[in-house]
């Protein structure tokens, strides 16, 4: 750590690890429930119990992009950040707003659009801490050195942030509401999101691999500008059936096609960066979640994604399980072991010492990765059936699900892996104990495996 | 390659790129904007019946189970069709009688089988849904669904 101030990414870290706890188990229950679907009916019902996994889901990768950037920025700025006390301000109103909007949900207060289910009180809580961290963020990286890292990070974060402008924007026509919903949902997910995983990833390979910058940033500019140039007009393949004009069909088919390219291109600068690179970095964990968050990406952003984008596939896929095979592989991908790769990195620089717990960390990344894997195909099969026999048969839904019960159960068992490898994550991370196995090679010198 | 595609040039690709397809995004949206109004939806009229209907779908977060047109969970049947799956879409009255008594009829309490939650919902709120959900099914989806079964 070679700037004091990058010390508050700590506390980001643990609370985004604390809520990916919650995450994970708020999925487990979830899909136990497709199982054994009395469970909790009258007491916490499903819907509810969505919310909180979905919710928990977004609330901590934000953490981490915020934890990223302030581990990040002072590096690439060679400044320390503007305003620590504003950064741990910043952490204090998220986590009020999240245990708030939790609670809430748990008693039945909440709204009903998709995803964006915080009380208004909880969305002006993010909008709070979003000005405050773009403040700080962008006063840090101004006053500092400027690089193609922080300039697509903070490009990423701003736009972001000004698209939550549309969270507030509720109108009561139902399908202007959906139009305007997906400005903040794929715009997110598919666009400035992509952004901010471009400029960690570059920042990872550039510390990881030892590859000179301008190589590095010159790759970075290529990936984000596919990003945007496929992503922006892809918004439309989530416009073909919600009630909007028919040219959506070849504008999102043709554009979302290609939303595929900037994931192939992290794969590719991924595996380049590491095979030109000389450095031999001692965090092997790291490298394995950055690699494998762009290998998981590409097939579950990317391949997964292009499997069902053609609006002449998605007349009949959408809205089945063949929608939650993608949504979970390509979170997983792009930004869960996104995020889990800086925070790899980034701990045992944030508490002084060797990259430690590298046996049990690779472990939780197979257990979790394997796991995601194994959950994507058996809904992958769950989704053929059911847009067989409910979109080309006719059957009823209900009937439908009935049929399905095995990947049900087998999703189920993915999901045990996934909680097991992610309790195995955080205590690799958190809990201090020797090395399992010890590694034969010596590591660098102090300073240049920085 | 490298001699051609300099880092700068790589910036500004990407920065006046992306400021292109912003724009036509934007314009094309606004053109989306009022094909759905004087368009798509506008076979019935976004009445206050139906407005009390979306806030009486968003607080009991119906989306986190059901899906409409085709978004939101996937665990329990789309509703964006539902009128016409029941036979009832031109007749208002019975579409909100059956709508409470299938509403009234919740949860099942049926072993094995998914439960949906027991609502308070006033007369009139139940009337908004219904309405809603007719309103819902009246706009042009571009024929989707494939079949009635959502």
């Amino acid at each position: 750590m070679k700037y004091q101030s990058q010390k508050v990414a700590y506390a980001y870290f643990l609370v985004a690890m604390g809520l990916f706890g919650i995450q994970v188990l708020g999925g487990l229950l979830a899909g136990w429930i497709y199982i054994s679907p009395n469970t909790l009916s009258e007491l916490l019902p499903f819907n509810i119990i969505r919310m909180i996994h979905t919710n928990a889901l977004i609330v901590w990768l934000l953490l981490g992009f915020f934890g990223a950037a302030y581990f990040l920025v002072p590096e690439e700025a060679e400044r320390e950040i503007w305003s620590v006390k504003l950064a741990y301000l910043q952490l204090i109103i998220l986590v009020v707003g999240t245990l708030g909007a939790v609670g809430g949900y748990l008693v039945g207060i909440h709204g009903g659009r998709e995803f964006l289910e915080q009380p208004l009180w909880v969305k002006f809580g993010i909008l709070v801490a979003a000005v405050i961290f773009l403040i700080n963020i962008s006063m840090t990286v101004l006053a500092g050195r400027k690089t193609a890292i922080t300039g697509v990070l903070l490009t990423g974060l701003w736009l972001l942030s000004l698209l939550w402008i549309f969270a507030f924007i509720n109108p009561d026509n139902l399908s202007l509401d959906k139009m305007y919903w997906w400005f903040v949902i794929h715009l997110w997910v598919e666009g400035t999101w992509e952004l901010v995983m471009a400029a960690i990833l570059a920042f990872l390979m550039l510390k990881l691999t030892g590859v000179d910058r301008e190589v590095v940033e010159k790759w970075l500019y290529v990936i984000v500008a596919t990003a945007l140039f496929s992503g922006i007009l892809g918004t439309g393949h989530h416009f073909y059936w919600i009630g909007l004009p028919g040219y959506w069909q070849w504008t999102g088919s043709i554009f979302s096609a290609f939303e595929v390219v900037p994931f192939f291109a992290m794969m590719s600068f991924a595996f380049i960066m590491v095979w030109k690179g000389r450095r031999n970095h001692p965090n092997k964990a790291a490298l394995l979640w950055a690699l494998g968050s762009a290998v998981v990406a590409f097939f579950g952003a990317g391949v997964w994604g292009f499997l069902h984008t053609f609006h002449g596939v998605n007349f009949y896929t959408h809205g089945t399980q063949i929608t939650a095979a993608h949504g979970h592989l390509s979170f997983y991908g792009a930004y869960v072991a996104m995020n889990l790769a800086i925070i790899t990195y980034a701990m045992p620089l944030l508490r002084g010492r060797a990259p430690y717990n590298q046996v049990l960390n690779m472990i939780s990344f197979w257990l979790m990765t394997g796991g995601m894997a194994f959950m994507t195909f058996v809904l992958t099969f769950a989704g053929t059936i059911q847009t067989h026999m409910q979109r080309i048969v006719g059957d009823y839904y209900m009937d439908v699900q009935d049929q399905l019960g095995l990947f049900y159960v087998m999703r189920f068992g993915a999901g045990i892996a996934v909680v097991l490898g992610a309790i195995l994550f955080i205590y690799s991370q958190v809990v201090v104990r020797r090395e399992v196995i010890a590694p034969n090679t010596m590591p660098e010198p102090e300073g240049e495996a920085q | 390659m490298s001699e051609i595609l300099t880092k700068s040039r790589a910036r500004n690709i990407f920065y006046g790129g992306s400021l292109f397809f912003i724009v036509v995004f934007i314009a094309m949206t606004i053109h989306s904007h009022r094909y759905v109004v004087n368009v798509s939806t506008a076979g019935m009229p976004l009445s206050e019946e139906v407005i009390l209907g979306k806030h009486v779908w968003e607080r009991h977060s119906c989306i986190n189970c059901h899906t409409l047109h085709g978004e939101g969970a996937y665990f329990a049947p789309e509703l964006g069709n539902v009128m016409t799956r029941w036979g009832v879409q031109d007749e208002p009255e019975v579409a909100y009688e059956v709508l409470d008594g299938w509403m009234n009829a919740q949860p099942s309490g049926i072993e094995g089988r998914r439960q949906m939650p027991h609502f308070e919902i006033t007369e009139e709120e139940m009337r908004g849904l219904s309405e809603f959900l007719r309103w819902a099914d009246q706009t042009d989806t571009q024929g989707w669904p494939p079949t009635d079964a959502g």
